[in-house]
């Protein structure tokens, strides 16, 4: 791997930028692996990546349909934060939270991890009870949330309306410091790259069609390349799970849900944080080009088509305003759609399966992005030994049959 | 936005309707022999199909009442809509 340096930079600036490599090699597929990585967002390759460097299982590939990260990856909001409510969720997304720190330096990529804040604002005295419930939870587990005032909001952020005239108030807020947002595409592409360097195969454009399943144990992966032999099979498709799960014959409690999300014309620095909002429903940060970043919730119906109505663009803009009257002029530049996959209890699968060899690491819904590199961390270990990491435990399939559910439908209401 | 033939009103906005997810998931008979993965089946586990889908909507704002649709998730195509207790166009029950 050629390392990228101010050095570099000025070496290759020397010769007019000709002598850069391409970040990762394109190879055919091999006709075998130990462990073929369905899916090519930063889930899958992370996993990838921690398999190489921390399992030393090196004969991986990752197996993409599309272009890596051109899933959710590639589509979301990147917000970043770790106030869950449940001790599993604190565990896992905090596992995550401390890999984003020096992440940048591990993979010798700028992934633009910036810790901002997020605010999140309370409009009912409901959400204000349930705002102490957090803190004190999380508390206990060590997260630190600080509680807000409206005027304290406003300090924090001062364009922002806390007008008690306004529909509906803010009552206050809650600000975890050390949460954020990284850039999408670098965290795909830093893993992508890093991990190729340790010898694992990226493979774009080719779709695992079916499996060939022998004695209840994967032997291997049929795709759009051809046949490919492996001794394990990684499943981390995102909206696409229950699709390759019923290739396998098996069921996920996953629905299929567009997420939209919209950006707007770039402006000058006008917001320096993250803030969301349940109640009024929209969320929203400025990224680095200058542009708002706007999400809030799913459309109602499943779906695999990668959009959505435009009434819930419209429902968000107008929340929008609300919050932001000085954004009221502003335009809106492009708007699109991830397919995410839901799970009843708002919390992931990172989980073996009935059949031996075969794993899923899935039903992210709409806030997987944080935890990329937690969640590869902790799906590599979980395939090299076969069995669940200790954070990884208690996300495993059969928790809905047991019903040790991982209930974060209250923390993450809104989608991030 | 979808616009749903409503199989007593016609066709009408999708904001007229809510979602009620996958039809045709019937409570199982003699539940107290159940075993809990024949229960997480029934309860959680859904089939969520890419392509043509039996699923459920409310004509909330409209008349009220519910209904089965069979709707394509890759394309958006709504194949049919028909009333509870009737088969999907396809023959499943
Ligand atoms: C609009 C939007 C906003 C979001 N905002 C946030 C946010 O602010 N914060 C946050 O934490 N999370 C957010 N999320 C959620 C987050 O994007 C996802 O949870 C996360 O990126 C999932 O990563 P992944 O690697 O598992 O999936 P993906 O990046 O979707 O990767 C899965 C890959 O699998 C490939 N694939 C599927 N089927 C096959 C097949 N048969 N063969 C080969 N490859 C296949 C797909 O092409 C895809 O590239 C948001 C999502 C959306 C859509
Ligand atoms: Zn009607």
């Amino acid at each position: 791997m050629q390392k990228y340096s101010i050095f570099s930079l000025i070496r290759n600036a020397i010769d007019y930028h000709t002598g850069w490599e391409r970040a990762w090699r394109s190879p055919q597929p091999q006709p075998e692996y130990d462990v073929v990585i369905v899916g090519g967002g930063g889930h899958g390759l992370a996993a990838a990546y921690y398999l190489a460097k921390e399992h030393g299982i090196t004969r991986v590939a990752v197996l993409e349909r599309g272009w890596i990260g051109g899933g959710n990856t590639g589509r979301n909001t990147t917000i970043i934060r770790a106030n869950y409510l449940q001790d599993e969720s604190t565990a896992l997304y905090g596992h995550a939270l401390k890999l984003w720190d020096g992440l940048s330096q591990e993979l010798n990529y700028n992934v633009m991890y910036s810790r901002r804040g997020v605010l999140t604002l309370a409009h009912t005295e409901h959400e204000l009870k349930e705002f102490s419930r957090r803190h004190h939870a999380n508390r206990l587990n060590g997260v630190a949330l600080e509680f807000l005032t409206p005027a304290q909001c406003q300090a924090f952020c001062p364009i922002l309306n806390i007008s008690p005239a306004s529909r509906y108030p803010v009552l206050g807020g809650s600000l975890q410091r050390e949460a954020g947002t990284a850039r999408h595409d670098a965290v795909a592409w830093g893993y992508a790259r890093a991990a190729d360097a340790r010898g694992v195969d990226i493979v774009q454009n080719c779709e695992v069609t079916g499996f060939r399943i022998a004695n209840g144990r994967i032997e291997g992966v049929e795709t759009s390349l051809g046949y490919i032999r492996a001794r394990k099979v990684a499943c981390v498709a995102a909206g696409h799970s229950s699709v390759l799960a019923a290739m396998a014959g098996l069921r996920l409690p996953i629905e299929s849900h567009p997420l939209q999300a919209l950006v707007s014309e770039p402006v000058k620095p006008v917001l320096h944080t993250v803030t969301m909002s349940n109640a009024v429903h929209v969320y929203v940060s400025q990224s680095d080009k200058g542009e708002l970043v706007v999400g809030a919730g799913i459309d109602a119906f499943n779906s695999y088509a990668q959009r959505g109505a435009l009434r819930i663009i419209e429902e968000q803009a107008a929340a929008l305003v609300e919050l932001y009257p000085i954004f009221s002029r502003l335009r809106m530049m492009r708007s699109w759609a991830g397919i995410v996959d839901i799970c009843p209890d708002a919390s992931p699968l990172i989980t073996k399966t009935p059949v031996g060899g075969l794993y899923f690491n899935c039903g992210w819904g709409t806030g997987g992005f944080k935890a990329t590199p937690g969640s590869g961390h902790v799906f590599a270990h979980t395939i090299a030994e076969d069995e669940p990491h200790p954070i990884a435990a208690p996300f495993r399939l059969d928790r809905f049959a047991s019903g040790a559910l991982i209930d974060e439908n209250l923390a993450a209401a809104v989608a991030h | 936005m979808l616009r749903i033939p409503c199989p007593f009103c016609g066709p009408r906005d999708e904001s007229e309707f809510a979602y009620g997810g996958e039809a045709h998931i019937a409570r199982p008979e003699n539940s107290w022999t159940l075993s809990d993965g024949d229960w997480a089946d029934y309860v959680f586990m859904r089939t969520n199909p890419k392509g043509r889908h039996a699923e459920r909507w409310r004509h909330s704002h409209g008349c009220g009442r519910w209904f089965n649709a069979l709707r394509d998730t890759a394309t958006h195509e709504i194949v049919a809509t028909y009333r509870i207790g009737e088969p999907t166009p396809t023959g499943r029950r």
